[in-house]
């Protein structure tokens, strides 16, 4: 069994015009326990609203998600807070850090809706992403990509099953960019947790042995492209090719 | 790290309109504890200050302008009694005590109040209590002697040993000095009743002083009585003088004399309460309004932690904890106010009257208005964390720009 399993997962949006928008349109997608997935697509193809859906936060239009086993759009709200709390660890691409907040408390808060603060593990977390001397301070006193560090070790910090990441490279540059992804990833192999991470900087997803584009499992991105893509005719049936195959399994 | 840590740092993170707000509550509370401990302190002692008496028999005028008068020693004399009502009375079988008073002088606005001895040396003030000397002894009825009271003693430096000369009138005035000097021959120890702040001289040398009439030089102002037996011997006199006679009053038992007092001023403190309770109202809506003006800023804030995995209710929780800590740190300041406010109302009531309120004295609304104030204050809450229970979290987590 797959620690993620989505299928038939549908999301639209009222765009400002008043129209209706798909925006998540994926018939299978599937994502092992510990395996690491990183997702390739455009702005505005649909890539935070996936994880967006997966981690809860927003409710699919229809379709399933499995995490876990647990049909999630089965589950109250409120235990959806829960599992989000216990078995996701979410990276986001502005970090969405707590400013009001030391290093530590942003960790531990973290900690505090799922199992509770673990202050001795939160501290060997800020650790391995290299920021013991900087427990206490205050995240808009962090560099960029300190800041970034922070979010993968709060990320980490209830030992999720699975960590979302939300182009965790965007505001870095390309060295700095290479150093924070192999930290992800080596935290969330050491950690035991599955990895699944969309960009839309091809050239960062390099470093991944399964590399995806989104557009392969979302039809309503492979739309998208289809439609500003047109003219040069057979390029859109590529994408529909690997459709069938659910993407990773 | 607890819901607390989270509730804290948002007050310190808001840290201008937290103080502000607490500031407002604190105001309330005070004002609130202040005007319900003053009323119902000033109503219990008032009522229990009879100087020992049970009756006041004088001319006809108010009971109230009696008791004040005689008791109280405030507001003016209503009149003289001839010396054959004070003999009446005195003579009477169901009277233990009758002493009269005589008033008309004044030294710097201290009440000079002519009486006989053994209101000195025999009343019980209160039962069990007679007067004590702090110094000297009591005045010789013959002579120009006083015994001054406690306050008087500390406002005016009056020792024993020392002279003055009266003023005429119960109203200080510096052109109207009389001739004789009487001299301090004892100082009482403080009582906490009215008669600290009076100038005790014999009877006769009131009535003798140069200057008063000298055909009334056998009047006094009032008689006060104690009774013997119960409230039958009182009722019966009630009758006599109050209803078959109609040329004196007998203001009789004096606690109800008080309490019809503050039933007529009942008012006033009415509106005190009502204005405390308006306070308390804005200061429960300046809590609403200044939490809910910061949703604006909080919504990321609130969106990160759901994204944590903190519920709706948690985030409601907070928000209702949030704005009760206001109130409760706003109570915790409302004792100050309070402290403040009764302190100075103690004051100035001991040097009005010399009644002694216990500012300090705790006070079931000491419970109820801080419970309440509390409780109002985490109800102010309930808005803005309604509004922070539906902030919308994906399109909240985006950076604002
Ligand atoms: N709350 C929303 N209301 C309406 N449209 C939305 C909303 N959120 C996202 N969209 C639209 O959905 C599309 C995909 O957005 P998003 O998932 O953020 O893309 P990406 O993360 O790949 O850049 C965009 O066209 C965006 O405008
Ligand atoms: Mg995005």
């Amino acid at each position: 069994m797959a620690l993620l399993e989505i299928n038939g997962l549908k999301k639209t949006f009222i765009a400002p015009d008043g129209a209706r928008q798909m925006v998540v349109d994926v018939p299978s997608f599937q994502l092992e326990a510990r395996q690491q997935v990183a997702l390739a697509g455009q702005s505005g193809s649909g890539k935070t609203t996936f994880l967006n859906l997966i981690a809860g936060i927003l409710a699919p239009d229809s379709g399933s998600i499995r995490l876990d086993g647990r049909e999630m759009s089965a589950l109250g709200e409120a235990e959806r807070d829960r599992v989000r709390a216990l078995s996701i660890g979410y990276i986001f691409q502005t970090f969405n850090l707590l400013h009001g907040f030391t290093v530590l408390e942003n960790v531990l808060l973290g900690m505090t809706f799922g199992p509770g603060a673990d202050r001795a593990f939160a501290e060997s977390l800020l650790k391995r992403v290299g920021l013991e001397d900087r427990l206490h301070h205050r995240p808009r006193q962090l560099s960029t990509g300190q800041q970034q560090r922070v979010a993968v070790a709060r990320a980490l910090a209830n030992r999720p099953k699975l960590v979302l990441a939300d182009e965790p490279t965007g505001n870095l540059d390309f060295r700095n960019a290479t150093e924070a992804l192999r930290l992800v990833r080596e935290a969330c192999s050491e950690n035991g947790a599955a990895l699944l991470l969309v960009s839309h900087d091809r050239e960062v997803l390099g470093q991944f042995e399964t590399q995806l584009d989104l557009a392969q499992i979302n039809r309503a991105a492979q739309t998208e492209v289809a439609s500003a893509a047109l003219r040069p005719t057979a390029e859109p049936q590529r994408g529909s090719a690997h459709l069938g195959t659910g993407g990773v399994s | 790290m607890s819901l607390w840590t989270i509730v804290l740092r948002s007050l310190r993170q808001h840290a201008l309109s937290t103080v502000i707000t607490a500031f407002s509550i604190a105001l309330a509370g005070g004002l609130l504890m202040a005007v319900w401990v003053v009323k119902t302190e000033a109503q219990r002692n008032f009522s229990q200050v009879n100087a020992g008496f049970d009756a006041v028999l004088g001319p006809r005028s108010s009971k109230l302008q009696l008791v004040l008068n005689s008791i109280f020693h405030m507001e003016a004399s209503p009149g003289l009694l001839s010396p054959k009502d004070v003999d009446d009375i005195r003579k009477h079988p169901a009277v233990q005590h009758a002493i009269p008073i005589a008033v008309g002088d004044n030294y710097y606005g201290y009440r000079i109040v002519g009486t006989l001895t053994n209101m000195l040396t025999d009343v019980e003030y209160t039962p069990g209590k007679r007067y004590r000397f702090q110094a000297g002894r009591v005045f010789d009825p013959a002579l120009r002697e006083a015994v001054v009271g406690s306050f008087v003693a500390q406002k005016l430096g009056l020792k024993v040993g020392g002279t003055f000369q009266p003023f005429h009138g119960l109203n200080f005035d510096p052109k109207s000095q009389h001739q004789e000097t009487y001299v301090v021959v004892g100082v009482l120890e403080p009582s906490n009743t009215p008669t600290d702040r009076v100038i005790w001289i014999p009877v006769t040398g009131v009535q003798l002083m140069g200057g008063h009439d000298a055909a009334l030089s056998s009047q006094v102002s009032a008689v006060l009585i104690k009774l013997r037996g119960g409230a039958q011997t009182g009722f019966r006199l009630d009758t006599m003088y109050n209803k078959q006679g109609d040329r004196l009053t007998f203001a009789w038992p004096i606690d109800t004399v008080m309490t019809q007092l503050f039933d007529k001023i009942g008012w006033f403190d009415k509106i005190l309460a009502l204005v405390a309770y308006l306070v308390a109202l804005v200061a429960a809506g300046s809590i609403l309004a200044s939490i809910y003006n910061s949703m604006n800023e909080r919504r990321r804030d609130i969106a990160i932690l759901r994204a944590l995995g903190a519920r709706r209710g948690t985030i409601f929780g907070t928000i209702v904890l949030e704005s009760a800590t206001i109130a409760t740190l706003g109570m915790v300041a409302a004792f100050v106010v309070y402290a403040a406010i009764v302190g100075t109302a103690a004051a100035i009531i001991r040097s009005q009257t010399g009644v002694e309120l216990n500012a300090m004295a705790f006070h079931p609304v000491m419970i109820w208005a801080t419970g309440g104030m509390i409780a109002l204050g985490a109800l102010a809450g309930v808005v803005p964390a309604w509004k922070a229970y539906r902030t919308p979290v994906a399109e909240n987590l985006v950076p604002v720009s």
